[in-house]
């Protein structure tokens, strides 16, 4: 074991420590030791000591392995080699504990013992093996059901909130069509082949609890149609101090359902007179403020779907983006066809267009909305701006002369 | 041998269901805290779901992942899960188990928390444990920040949830860009080109391509066979160093950490909102980054003294005014607080809305 005076200083305190932990299997691991070793010569010299790149995989993929090295092999030769295997996650990272056993079984074999549950995309991520334990390791993984998840410029491992495997808010089966869609896109997953990486995200309701809009090129979010669901008598009961707000989830111990919860409607759309809570539902929009703060009085509407919204990637380049909202409302059900032929739509014409290391959101600014929704054969609805543009430079095309001769109008009067 | 098999695709999550959420799958009714941590589900149907969240690293071991294998066997059946917060969920349908479990969690030396009006589990990036670009550690900085803000952890009392996130280098792995306190890794130095290696170990076009702000020209020189930088046009992304590793883009005394805050992806009452640069530079040091740590500390409570009940951390900035933030977290404000790269206009105050 190499002294790690520095590393030391992060056992204390009540946080767990990961270097507490990753100690425990220093004992047998050569490369976890080594690992701490270099982990403590970055403490000292406050540089990384990772090299990048390299490729490496196994047969007949192009994802899933990411291949690392270190630049002072002599030293650490424990981690000479430390290649990432990233194992698609089941939806909803929902285990049992022999699935788990087993997963580390193949991991304390085959790799280093040490691994994230789970990585920002949401596989788990078995950090630190060689080269020959990669086609052994995967066997075993897909002898027990498993598969690897996606790198590169591939379609990423999709995932979703918990949806309602325990959620009253969700607005559609998060973990099936997390499924299906992990499912249909296994080809694409595998073998990298767009512009650049692909993600999907899918959260149950305007909540968004894995962050799709910020974190997907591909983002799915719940919603209804209809009107939100109300209770009165809890209502009444929220009031009263009853029924405590947020269910608890906070330290403030009564609702006043004035202040609270109709004041700060972002749509003014609702009222309470001290008996009955009204809400004019065409001018909800959704942000589920209210439900959050009295779930056991309100609950979303029956008519439920999601959104899709597009385009949304860290700052490199243009700056971070948000998704945004490209079809406002889509049915659910599975086998989820629509959702399925939008996402291949849309990467067909960015594979089309986009250049090398372009995200599809890059894509869309470049060439217009208008390329895009014409490209991928969608109508543009006016939920997909927050206002309309306030230049007077817009564009006309010989299509737009066409339908006017045929009878387009702008305005009815 | 057997056939070998691909693209099987992660098992059906049903395989890991608890009866109780089988049989009240898509038929929940509301949900309730007991306690900060300890969350009730009520289906339609009257059943219970209990879920106890209890906050972990994100580098773990297999031998970690056995104990708690342990805990769930004893107390839940076997069934557990993750969060997209890196927490854990033990997962019983039994309310009278729930003592022991937290007794046992407790006894592990594992918080229990992370729900409602806390500051939840760090999500972040991989540092200097694995990456080649960071510029700060990842797990060491979240350990340092979590012990600092532990009593937050396992309590509801702040004015509305405070999602914390970091990210090792501007490449942002862990999406920090829309948290309410974003750690953000930065360089600040152009890349050093070592024109002897580069030779040998890179392809020109290539490193020439892979600048986003075209910033990497062929040396003037041609016998050299190497690049310069035009050092005002470079950002430190590293993308160059990527490419080739002769141009190292790391500075241990000049990198460091910036901090950014008010973002949230929540539609609750106001739009999701990107986090904007509060503190553009701390310096790094390991190991426990006591500025850093100092700072979060203070605009967290600075939030929570100043906020109205729900608002959340960007809510309560914009209603106040940036330049009252940087007033009352004493925070300088720099040039490089003011936006000059793409769109920055959008960030210029066109109005007589400010304060004095
Ligand atoms: C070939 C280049 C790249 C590779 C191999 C790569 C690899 C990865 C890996 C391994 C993760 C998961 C990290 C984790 O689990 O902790 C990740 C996440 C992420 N990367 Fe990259 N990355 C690359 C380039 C980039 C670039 C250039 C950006 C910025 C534009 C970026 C933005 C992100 C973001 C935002 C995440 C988190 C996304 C999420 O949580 O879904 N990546 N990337
Ligand atoms: C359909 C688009 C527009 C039309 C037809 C239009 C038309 C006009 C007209 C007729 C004037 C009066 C010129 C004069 O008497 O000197 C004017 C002035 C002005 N317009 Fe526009 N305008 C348009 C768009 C805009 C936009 C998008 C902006 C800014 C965002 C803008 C900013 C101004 C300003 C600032 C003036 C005053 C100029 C001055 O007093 O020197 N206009 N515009
Ligand atoms: C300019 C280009 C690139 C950028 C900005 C970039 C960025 C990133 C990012 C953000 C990660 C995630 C790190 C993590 O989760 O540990 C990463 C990891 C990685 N990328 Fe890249 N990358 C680039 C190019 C490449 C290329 C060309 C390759 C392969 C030839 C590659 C291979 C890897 C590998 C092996 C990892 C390791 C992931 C891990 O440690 O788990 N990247 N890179
Ligand atoms: C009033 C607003 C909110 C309410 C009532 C709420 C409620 C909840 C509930 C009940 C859960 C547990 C869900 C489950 O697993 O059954 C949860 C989890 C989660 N929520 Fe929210 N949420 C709200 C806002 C947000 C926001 C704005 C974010 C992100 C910025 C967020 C991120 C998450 C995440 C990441 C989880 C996964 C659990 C974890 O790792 O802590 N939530 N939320
Ligand atoms: S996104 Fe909505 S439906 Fe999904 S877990 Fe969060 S609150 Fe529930
Ligand atoms: S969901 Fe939001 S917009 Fe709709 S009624 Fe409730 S608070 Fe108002
Ligand atoms: S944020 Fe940057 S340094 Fe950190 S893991 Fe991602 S690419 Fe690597
Ligand atoms: S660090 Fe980034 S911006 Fe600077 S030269 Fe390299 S690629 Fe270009």
């Amino acid at each position: 074991m190499h002294k790690t005076p520095l590393l030391d200083q992060l056992e204390s305190g009540p946080w767990p420590s990961f270097i507490t932990d990753l100690k425990r299997v220093a004992g047998r691991k050569k490369s976890a030791a080594d690992l701490l070793g270099v982990l403590e010569r970055s403490y000292k010299d406050k540089i990384t000591h990772w090299k990048h790149g390299g490729i490496v995989g196994v047969l007949g993929y192009g994802s899933g392995i990411i291949g690392r090295y270190i630049d002072i092999p002599e030293e650490f030769p424990g981690v000479e080699h430390f290649h990432t295997v990233r194992v698609n996650q089941p939806s909803g990272w929902f285990y049992t504990t022999k699935a788990l056993r087993e997963l580390c079984e193949i991991w304390d074999e085959h790799g280093s013992s040490l691994l994230n549950m789970h990585g920002s995309t949401g596989d788990i991520i078995f950090l630190g093996t060689t080269t020959p334990e990669l086609e052994p390791c995967f066997a075993k993984l897909t002898a027990k059901g498993w598969d690897l998840g996606g790198s590169g410029s591939a379609f990423r491992s999709p995932s979703c909130c918990v949806g309602q495997a325990r959620c009253e808010w969700a607005c559609f089966d998060t973990m099936e069509a997390c499924y299906e869609l992990t499912q249909h896109m296994q080809f694409e997953l595998h073998r990298p082949s767009y512009p650049y990486k692909y993600k999907l995200k899918l959260s149950g309701c305007p909540n968004d609890c894995v962050a799709a809009v910020a974190r997907a090129d591909c983002s799915v979010i719940g919603v209804w149609k209809d009107d939100i669901r109300i209770d009165q008598a809890a209502v009444k009961a929220y009031a009263g101090g009853e029924l405590k707000p947020r269910g608890g989830a906070t330290v403030y111990p009564k609702l006043d359902v004035k202040a609270d919860v109709t004041d700060l409607c972002p749509t003014y759309c609702m009222s309470y007179d001290g008996k009955t809570l009204k809400i004019d539902n065409k001018n909800c929009n959704h942000c589920m403020h209210c439900i959050s703060l009295m779930p056991q009085a309100l609950r979303p509407g029956t008519e439920t779907g999601a959104a899709f919204l597009l385009g949304s990637h860290a700052p490199i380049l243009e700056g971070a983006q948000m998704s945004w909202v490209i079809v406002p409302f889509m049915p659910m059900e599975a086998p989820f066809d629509e959702l399925k032929e939008i996402i291949v739509n849309i990467a067909e014409w960015w594979s089309e267009h986009g250049k090398n290391r372009e995200r599809v959101g890059e894509l869309m600014l470049r060439l217009g909305m208008r390329a895009f929704f014409q490209g991928v054969g969608l109508e543009p609805p006016a939920q997909t701006v927050r206002t309309p543009r306030a230049n007077p430079f817009f564009f006309w095309h010989q299509e737009d002369f066409d339908a006017e001769a045929a009878g387009r109008k702008y305005i009815k009067l | 041998m057997s056939e070998r098999l691909t693209d099987i695709g992660p098992p059906h999550y049903d395989k890991f269901l608890p009866p109780v959420v089988k049989a009240n799958y898509g038929k929940w009714k509301y949900h309730e805290l007991l306690e900060p941590g300890v969350l009730m589900h009520v289906g339609d149907s009257g059943d219970k779901l209990f879920s106890v969240r209890v906050g972990s690293g994100r580098l773990i071991t297999t031998d970690f992942v056995k104990d708690v294998c342990d805990l769930a066997d004893k107390f839940c059946d076997g069934y557990l899960r993750f969060t997209s917060r890196n927490n854990i969920e033990f997962l019983l349908s039994d309310q009278s188990k729930i003592a022991g479990l937290k007794d046992a969690i407790k006894k592990m030396g594992l918080p229990i928390g992370g729900t409602g009006h806390s500051v939840s589990n760090i999500v972040h990036t991989q540092g200097w444990i694995h990456c080649h670009t960071p510029a700060i550690d990842a797990s060491g900085i979240v350990k340092a920040v979590m012990d600092d803000l532990f009593d937050y952890f396992g309590s509801h009392k702040l004015p509305a949830q405070v999602r914390v996130a970091l990210a090792c280098c501007l490449n942002m792995c862990g999406a920090v860009h829309c948290s309410d306190i974003a750690i953000l890794g930065i360089h600040r130095t152009a890349p050093k080109v070592d024109h002897e290696r580069l030779r040998h170990l890179c392809e020109i076009p290539t490193t020439i391509a892979s600048c986003p702000t075209g910033a990497i020209r062929p040396h003037p020189d041609k016998s050299i066979k190497s690049v310069v930088i035009n050092e005002p046009k470079c950002m430190y992304c590293g993308n160059c160093y990527t490419m080739c590793p002769a141009l190292p883009c790391f500075d241990a005394e000049k990198g460091g950490v910036a901090l950014l805050v008010g973002g949230k992806v929540s539609n609750s009452k106001t739009p999701p909102m990107f986090s904007k640069l509060a503190v553009p530079y701390l310096p790094n040091n390991p190991p426990r980054w006591p500025e850093t740590v100092a700072a979060i500390r203070k605009i967290l409570v600075k939030y929570a003294e100043g906020a109205n009940k729900w608002e959340r951390v960007g809510e309560w900035v914009e209603r106040i005014g940036w330049e009252k933030f940087f007033e009352v977290c004493e925070i300088p404000f720099v040039f490089q607080h003011i936006d000059d790269y793409r769109w920055a206009y959008d960030t210029y105050r066109t109005s007589m809305h400010f304060k004095f």
